[in-house]
């Protein structure tokens, strides 16, 4: 089993989210998150005093899939989240070793 | 003889003056950190209770008591409440509403007055050191300064003008808040942390109720429900909104963008300005005191950082230099016509130097008697009650260090087991 973990730009949480239910996709796990990468902050301005806010809000969205479709569905995460500009985001896939469904104690695939 | 039109706006003229304390603590609560808000709130909120009753139980009758003597400071007559009630009060006064109703309306400066401070100690200030130090800073400074002026003590005497309270409320409070911060210090981690603000929806809502009680404030100060309460409802109106565009454009051309802080922040400013001189001017001169305003408080706020001074929320930027700006450009606009009290005019009316003059003395008497009295208050309750939280206090809060709240829940893990 592969983990897919994409960190998008907030806006395109919809379109990602839907874009993967469309493929039939079970599940995932979203949360809202900060960084950077090569974007680097923006600046703010209070009364005169520059703020460099280097930390910007970004979502993580995460799915454990079978191994023979982690490839199709970070392909999938990478076309619904791109607008092109800086700031787009990252995918990756880590492997797994073990899933456990709380409910019924099924492992593996069947646990997806 | 007591005048019902004059009455009920003065009734009214109260309760806007009274609101503006709310307004205040939602303009300097929006632009603390979040983990301050409470801190803030409270320290105005209880300017409304303490000052209040240490208003009536001395400090009004040190205030008013001799009026007109053309003193220092007032006596104890009217201590406890004595002779306060429902009769016009003494003849000196020359009022057209109830005595008690004078108090209660010049109350609400009390209160307001020493809240104004709060914006300069913001994120650092004890909240018993705070609660020590209004109490004596509204009997040892704000009563005699409000004697000078209102009281028709010295500075009346004189022939200073000041209609609302530019010296009174906006010098003084302004010259409080450098004592304060000198003695206070500076905020951990400033100037390199961030510190900004942490909801400026708080602070618009604020800066919009200072607005709207704000003419209470001015146009209240005629006593009367006359021409000259509708003269300082408009002038009020004009320089609030003159110092909004005058800040916005340096902003827009120093910094690039207009911002929201700065729209509230100018408006504030042009309000300040326009104390002193709302019942006296007259035309389009509220105008050119509010633009003033807003352009020369943009540029002062910046000082902070030059000179090393943590004056948190700019009160010595926005109400110091902003009520010195008004009391100075009285003795510019100054016109007779809107105001027979007017006896010496402007120096732009063709009245020459010398109310220019009695202007600039006002302010700096003001000036330096509020600072070297705050100076030594605050020395004393640092040295008996110590003025600054902790330094972990200071990192982790007012809100709950002081008052063991917190002002944000939005979270809903964790768990919140009852104790008791």
């Amino acid at each position: 089993m592969k983990l897919v973990t994409a960190i998008i730009k907030p806006h395109k949480l919809d379109d990602v989210k839907e874009a993967l239910r469309k493929a039939g996709l079970h599940g995932m796990t979203v949360d809202e998150v900060k960084g950077f990468g090569r974007q680097g902050g923006k600046t703010e301005i209070y009364r005169g005093a520059e703020y460099v806010v280097d930390l910007l809000p970004k979502v993580r969205v995460e799915t454990v899939v079978p191994d023979d479709l982690a490839d199709q569905v970070a392909d999938i995460m990478v076309a619904a989240g791109r607008t092109g500009n800086i700031g787009d985001g990252k995918v990756w896939i880590t492997t797994v070793d073990k899933v456990i469904r709380i409910r019924t104690g099924e492992l593996g695939d069947e646990a997806l | 003889m007591i005048d019902a039109g004059d009455t009920a706006w003065m009734l009214v003229s109260t309760g806007l003056v009274l609101f503006m304390t709310p307004g205040l603590a939602f303009f300097y609560g929006g632009m603390v950190r979040a983990k301050n808000v409470l801190g803030m709130l409270m320290q105005n909120f209880f300017a409304m209770g303490l000052l209040a009753i240490v208003w009536v139980a001395i400090a009004f009758s040190l205030a008013f008591g001799n009026f007109g003597d053309g003193g220092f400071i007032g006596n104890l007559d009217f201590a406890w409440m004595r002779d306060v009630n429902e009769s016009v009060g003494p003849e000196a006064f020359a009022l057209s509403i109830p005595f008690v109703l004078f108090c209660a309306y010049q109350m609400t400066f009390a209160v307001i007055t020493p809240a104004l401070i709060t914006g300069a100690t913001a994120d650092r200030l004890k909240f018993s050191a705070y609660a020590v130090f209004i109490a004596l800073w509204l009997v040892l400074v704000y009563a005699p300064v409000a004697h000078w002026v209102f009281g028709g003590g010295w500075l009346a005497e004189l022939g200073a003008l000041d209609f609302a309270g530019g010296a009174v409320v906006h010098i003084n409070a302004g010259a409080a808040a450098l004592a304060m911060v000198l003695v206070l210090g500076r905020r951990r981690g400033w100037p390199r942390e961030g510190m900004h603000p942490h909801s400026l929806p708080l602070t618009l809502l604020g800066t919009g109720i200072l607005w709207f009680g704000w003419f209470g404030f001015n146009a209240g100060s005629a006593l009367s429900a006359d021409g000259i309460a509708a003269q300082a409802l408009m002038n009020t109106f004009l320089a609030a909104s003159a110092g909004m565009l005058g800040w916005l454009f340096v902003e827009r051309v120093k910094d690039g963008k207009p911002t929201t802080l700065g729209a509230a922040s100018g408006a504030v400013a042009g309000l300040v300005a326009i104390t002193p001189c709302a019942g006296f001017v007259g035309g389009m001169s509220p105008i050119a005191i509010g633009l003033a305003a807003g352009v020369l408080c943009v540029l002062a706020i910046q000082l902070k950082y030059r000179l090393g001074y943590d004056d948190s929320l700019d009160v010595i930027g926005v109400h110091l230099v902003g009520g010195l700006v008004g009391a100075l450009l009285l003795g510019l606009f100054a016109d007779s016509a809107v105001n027979e009290a007017v006896t010496d005019e402007g120096l732009f009316l063709g009245g020459g130097l010398s109310l220019l003059w009695f202007q600039l003395v006002a302010s700096v008497v003001t000036l330096a008697f509020s600072f070297v009295v705050s100076l030594l208050i605050a020395k004393v309750v640092d040295l008996v009650v110590g003025l600054r939280v902790t330094p972990s206090e200071e990192d982790e809060g007012l809100d709950f260090t002081q008052h063991a709240e917190t002002a944000y829940s939005f979270g809903s893990t964790g768990s919140m087991d009852r104790l008791r």
